[in-house]
């Protein structure tokens, strides 16, 4: 009997923050009730364009213009240098990673890629045609410069 | 000529010992369309991917994260459709090597995953022959160069298609390793083909 009455007071406390959450109006990115499950967005769709996009500041790692879907990137293989390593980049035309991928961390230039570059994606991403939830307040540099 | 003719016709119209040789005949057919129904059968259940899995388990867990098996068409490729040639007799020959695979599987040569991760370079090398051999028919069997849309494709595949692959410089397995498997140790295989 107690601990009937001690589950019931529990769920009525659970039921009343439960409401007085979704009647507050936070706002939230989330656009509607905490209760309420939304509608999970369409899926975004990755550029393919091969089109390079411009960077945003001088060291920024360039974006992929292309599908990565299903390369493999692990200790057995590098899909990515398959068409990006020195060797290939006449004949796939893709551009070659630059030197800094050769350097060790003493600045020592090795044969093959470093193993701190080695993994691709942990600078490189993809692009998708997803609308940015917040507009994006991200200044130039040259703009900077130049006051505006 | 008649004599001859005739005496043919009673061996097959005439009794023979318990039956006439026509029915011998016949029931001869008969039963050679049953076996030979039965044989293609057994074929073709060797040709299904319950069949392959019964022994290669972790390559279709793999096989389900790539393109070939589920992808906006809904066009699926089974283990057959890239590693039994479609042509009768090359189906027959790849069986025949293939009963090498029941007597390397009873020897355990790939039973455990580390077994088979030292092995599967191996492995894969000789599918990249087979395939590089016949110029990738199992992949043109689906894929046909002839009818690719080079408007509908990405640029990268184009640059490619268009240059190497038109030329028959190059065939599909040369560029495209690993499109359905986890790739095994690769240093020192010429991945893309393009060295
Ligand atoms: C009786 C178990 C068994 C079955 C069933 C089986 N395999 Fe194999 N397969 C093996 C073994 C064991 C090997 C490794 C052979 C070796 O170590 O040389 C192998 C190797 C392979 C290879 C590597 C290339 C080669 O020629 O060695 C391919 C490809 C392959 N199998 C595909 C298939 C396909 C496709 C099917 C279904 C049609 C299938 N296997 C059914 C046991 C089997
Ligand atoms: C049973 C038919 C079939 C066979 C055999 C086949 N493919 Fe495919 N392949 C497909 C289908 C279907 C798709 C997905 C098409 C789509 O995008 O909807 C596909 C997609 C691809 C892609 C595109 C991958 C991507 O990410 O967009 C490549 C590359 C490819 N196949 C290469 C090969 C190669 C190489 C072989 C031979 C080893 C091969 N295919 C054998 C049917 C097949
Ligand atoms: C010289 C290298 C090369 C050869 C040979 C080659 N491909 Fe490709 N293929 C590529 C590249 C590069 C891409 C784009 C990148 C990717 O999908 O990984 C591509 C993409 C594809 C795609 C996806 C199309 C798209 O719009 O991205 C399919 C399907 C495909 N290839 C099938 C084949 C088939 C089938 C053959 C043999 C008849 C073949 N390829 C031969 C390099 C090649
Ligand atoms: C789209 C074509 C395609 C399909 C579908 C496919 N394979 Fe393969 N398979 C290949 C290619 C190409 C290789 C050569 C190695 C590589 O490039 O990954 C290979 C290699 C293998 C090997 C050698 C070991 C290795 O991993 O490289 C085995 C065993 C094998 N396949 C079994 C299977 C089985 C079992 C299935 C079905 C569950 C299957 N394959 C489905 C194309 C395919």
């Amino acid at each position: 009997m107690n601990a009937f009455k001690t589950l019931a007071l529990v769920a009525a406390a659970a039921f009343a923050g439960a409401t007085a959450i979704a009647s507050d109006n936070f706002a939230t990115l989330r656009d509607g009730a905490i209760a309420q499950e939304k509608d999970a967005p369409r899926f975004a769709k990755v550029e393919n364009n091969d089109i390079k996009r411009k960077r945003a500041y001088p060291m920024q790692p360039p974006t992929i213009p292309h599908k990565i879907d299903g390369y493999q990137v692990d200790l057995n293989v590098n899909r990515c240098m398959a068409c990006h390593s020195r060797r290939v980049t006449e004949a796939t035309q893709a551009p070659m990673v630059s030197v800094t991928h050769y350097m060790d961390r003493d600045g020592n230039f090795l044969a093959d890629v470093s193993p701190r570059r080695y993994f691709c994606q942990q600078c490189h991403v993809t692009q998708t045609d997803a609308r940015p939830v917040l507009a994006n307040e991200f200044v130039d540099i040259d703009e900077l410069l130049q006051g505006r | 000529m008649k004599a001859l003719l005739l005496k043919y016709w009673r061996v097959i119209s005439g009794p023979s010992k318990h039956y006439s040789l026509g029915f011998l005949t016949m029931g001869g057919f008969v039963m050679g369309v049953i076996f030979w129904g039965g044989f293609n059968t057994a074929m073709e259940f060797t040709n299904t991917e319950v069949f392959c899995t019964s022994c290669h388990e972790n390559l279709y867990a793999e096989l389900q994260d790539t393109v070939h098996f589920t992808n906006r068409s809904g066009v699926r490729a089974i283990c057959s459709s890239c590693h039994v040639p479609h042509d009768w007799t090359d189906k027959i020959a790849r069986k025949m090597q293939a009963s090498k695979e029941v007597f390397a599987w009873m020897t355990g040569s790939i039973s455990t995953p580390e077994k088979f991760e030292a092995r599967r370079l191996t492995l894969a090398e000789r599918e990249w022959h087979r395939l590089k051999a016949n110029d990738s028919l199992e992949c043109r069997n689906c894929h046909q160069f002839d009818y690719m849309d080079f408007t509908a494709q990405s640029q990268r595949a184009v640059n490619m298609h268009s240059t190497a692959l038109a030329g028959g410089d190059k065939t599909c397995i040369d560029c495209h390793k690993g499109i359905a498997h986890r790739l095994p140790d690769m240093s020192g295989v010429d991945m893309a083909g393009l060295d």
